[in-house]
């Protein structure tokens, strides 16, 4: 052990040279977003709540071909279908279980109509659990109430696809 | 404040009671209203240290962050586990709560505004200060569950090592000031460095003592980097695992209660108490209660820079730190101090 | 009227917890009853103004002694079928223990009810004076009049400190210590070195 050792031990000198870096660290401007005020900016890619979307017209874009419910590795999704009365093929229910699903995307990759996306939404947080098991209905309001937003996303990611 | 009482017609006994009983509210509700804020501000430094925010929701700057977190603690249900000792279960955190504020009876806020000026006030803090383990030790055998009991015997090993040190830290100062009233210990500081500085830090025979009494301090007060007793990685939250709701909340007040009373304690012994910390007569315009409270937040800054610095010790290194390091420095202090003064005839 | 009522109250309190300490079934409580009434004796001290004495109780007795009591009694597995079944073996015993106790009490207060003893009371040597505090005149009377004793006393615990040590102190070998300073002593240039070992050739250390 040298003297300069010695003199460091004693002098308490490192955590002194770690104490001035604490401090220096404590006048700097803060490195996290000041979350339910600021929000960074997210990727048209990113996976969300899931909505149902409709086409212009206000058809649903859903033909209950139940892609989504067999490719879905959490098995979230429950699909009952059924002709509806003008004879096309449609939904009777359409439920997703948000405490399943893990968010991978798969559904929208494997819909061939665009109908399920997973939407820019990350704030959907419940009181109760039952609220967390999504029916057609309410994936159909996410839809319409994120419309413009999936739409320009699906616009924005459309060149990569 | 026994004579204003007795100048409204009370008899003595009457007045000294009433006054006494004021006096108390006069120092543990603010000291409990600090205690809450002290919170904030640990969490706030804390935070800025790693480049975060901290609360900064409820209220302006978040400042009633602590006080929203009271009310959620007092919302939540009561659990008394059903193998816990019910009694002891319950008495632990009350235990724990009244030995926080008990000790701050001697702290001197001013020239004479004192609770209870005894003749032997700092063994009083060591006396009240020795008590703190109990309420661990009784939460954390009563709640009947290994990490809780686990954490007590940390605890009790670990304070007791401490106060040994602490005592003959305390020693030295007490050989300085020649008296153990914490009253007549501040006013041995005044102009104790070469008659400008207030305070027995910048001596050079007590500073080593003081930088071991801070250490000891947090050690004692189970803070940041020997916050063993409730190793989360080790003992889940040591004695508090059981606890939820008031009684949890109250050993949290408590132990912040400890610490601002460490610091005051750092304060009145090293930094010169209720005296301004420069011989300047511009200085004394402001009261002396401020400049305690100064003193005292700066001291709690040191606390939660630490905390926001230093990484846990291990068991083992912290009991050579208080066995093999602090205990055989602190006597020679001792040991030197009181030679010196000895050889300098200070008592003559 | 206020000195009376603090008396009578830890007084009380003193009796009845030193009571239920030997009563108590559990002996946890009954060191925290002991605790209790460490605490009321040392009210009681503070009473009779003998503030020194009464705090270095709690420190000494409370803050190490009774924790060290806990420390034991709290990992104590205890079976109290068992610990009753003796009771009746023992029980003269401790029948007899007590009446010699009673006894020696009574025949402790006759004595002092009739006079004054020679030795262990405060002669005229010994008065505190006037003016001076409780510690200041202990330390007075240690440091002169009973130096002798006083340092004896503290060369027996020494001794006893030391036959502690040496009885429980075994070298124990091939334990791997923790070297405190060697390890901050250790320089990077010491603990590794920089090889360009040509392919397939490997490295032995």
């Amino acid at each position: 052990m040298t003297v300069a050792q010695i003199v460091k031990t004693w002098t308490l000198w490192e955590f002194v040279k770690a104490h001035w870096l604490t401090l220096k660290y404590f006048f700097r401007p803060k490195a996290t977003v000041n979350y339910p005020f600021e929000k960074n900016p997210i990727s048209p890619r990113f996976r969300g709540e899931h909505a149902l979307r409709r086409y212009p017209n206000g058809e649903e874009r859903c033909i209950a071909c139940k892609l989504c419910e067999a490719v879905c590795p959490a098995q979230a999704i429950t699909i009952e279908a059924e002709p509806r009365d003008d004879g096309s093929r449609r939904t009777t229910r359409y439920d997703i279980d948000m405490t399943k699903c893990i968010f991978c995307g798969f559904c929208q990759e494997a819909c061939p109509v665009d109908a399920v996306v997973e939407g820019p939404n990350f704030e959907y947080a419940t009181e109760t659990r039952e609220e967390l098991l999504y029916d057609k209905a309410k994936l159909l309001a996410n839809g319409d109430k994120w419309e413009r937003a999936i739409a320009a996303n699906l616009e924005a990611d459309a060149p990569y696809r | 404040m026994t004579p204003f009482f007795q100048g409204l017609g009370l008899p003595y006994e009457w007045a000294w009671t009433i006054s006494t009983i004021c006096g108390i509210l006069l120092i543990a509700l603010p000291v409990m209203l600090s205690v809450a804020m002290v919170i904030y501000v640990d969490r706030k430094v804390w935070a800025a240290m790693a480049l975060r925010r901290g609360p900064n929701v409820v209220g302006p700057f978040g400042l009633l962050q602590s006080f929203a977190d009271g009310l959620k603690v007092f919302l939540q249900e009561t659990i008394i586990p059903a193998a816990a000792n019910k009694g002891l279960f319950l008495i632990g955190p009350i235990v724990t709560f009244t030995v926080a504020l008990l000790a701050w009876a001697v702290i001197p806020f001013n020239s004479g505004a004192i609770l209870a000026n005894i003749n032997v006030g700092l063994l009083y803090i060591l006396a009240i200060s020795s008590l703190g383990v109990y309420g661990i030790v009784i939460a954390g055998w009563s709640s009947n569950s290994k990490y809780p009991f686990f954490s007590a015997m940390r605890a009790s090993a670990q304070m007791i090592s401490y106060e040994v040190s602490i005592g003959f830290i305390l020693i030295c100062v007490v050989l300085w000031a020649g008296s153990f009233n914490l009253n007549d210990i501040v006013k041995a500081q005044h102009g104790h460095g070469f008659g400008f500085i207030n305070g027995f830090w910048c001596n050079p025979l007590l500073f080593p003592m003081w930088v071991m009494f801070l250490i000891s301090s947090m050690a004692e007060t189970q803070r940041a980097p020997f916050d063993l007793t409730e190793a989360e990685s080790e003992l889940v939250a040591g004695y508090q695992t059981e606890y939820s709701s008031m009684a949890f909340a109250l050993f949290w007040l408590g132990e912040y209660g400890n610490v601002l009373m460490m610091c005051a304690l750092n304060a009145t012994l090293f930094w010169g108490g209720y005296l301004p910390p420069l011989e300047i007569p511009v200085l004394y315009l402001i009261p002396g209660w401020i400049w305690l409270i100064l003193k005292i937040a700066f001291g709690f800054f040191v606390f939660s820079w630490v905390k926001a610095t230093v990484p846990r010790y291990r068991y083992d290194q912290l009991m050579r730190l208080g066995w093999k390091i602090f205990l055989p420095v602190s006597l020679l202090f001792v040991f030197l101090v009181s030679g010196y003064l000895m050889a300098t005839g200070h008592f003559a | 009227m206020i000195q009376a009522f603090a008396f009578y109250l830890f007084a009380t309190l003193m009796i009845v917890s030193g009571a239920v300490t030997i009563l108590a079934r559990n002996p946890v409580h009954s060191v925290l009853w002991l605790i209790l009434a460490f605490f009321n004796a040392a009210g009681l001290m503070v009473l009779a103004g003998a503030e020194f004495i009464a705090m270095l109780l709690i420190i000494v007795y409370v803050g190490a002694v009774a924790v060290l009591f806990l420390f034991v009694v709290m990992m104590l597995d205890i079976d109290f079928a068992e610990l009753r079944a003796g009771f009746i073996r023992n029980a003269p015993l401790g029948v007899i223990l007590a009446v010699v106790l009673f006894v020696e009490l009574f025949v402790g207060i006759l004595v002092r009810s009739a006079g004054d003893m020679a030795i262990g009371t405060a002669g005229a040597a010994t008065a505190v004076p006037a003016g001076l505090s409780n510690t200041a005149a202990i330390g007075a009377l240690l440091y002169t009049r009973y130096l002798f004793v006083f340092e004896a006393a503290g060369f027996i615990l020494l001794v006893a400190m030391i036959g502690a040590i040496v009885l429980t102190h075994r070298q124990r070998s091939g334990v791997r210590g923790q070297n405190i300073a060697k390890q901050i002593a250790r320089r990077p240039e010491e603990a590794t070195i920089n090889l360009q070992p040509e392919v397939g050739k490997g490295v032995s250390l």
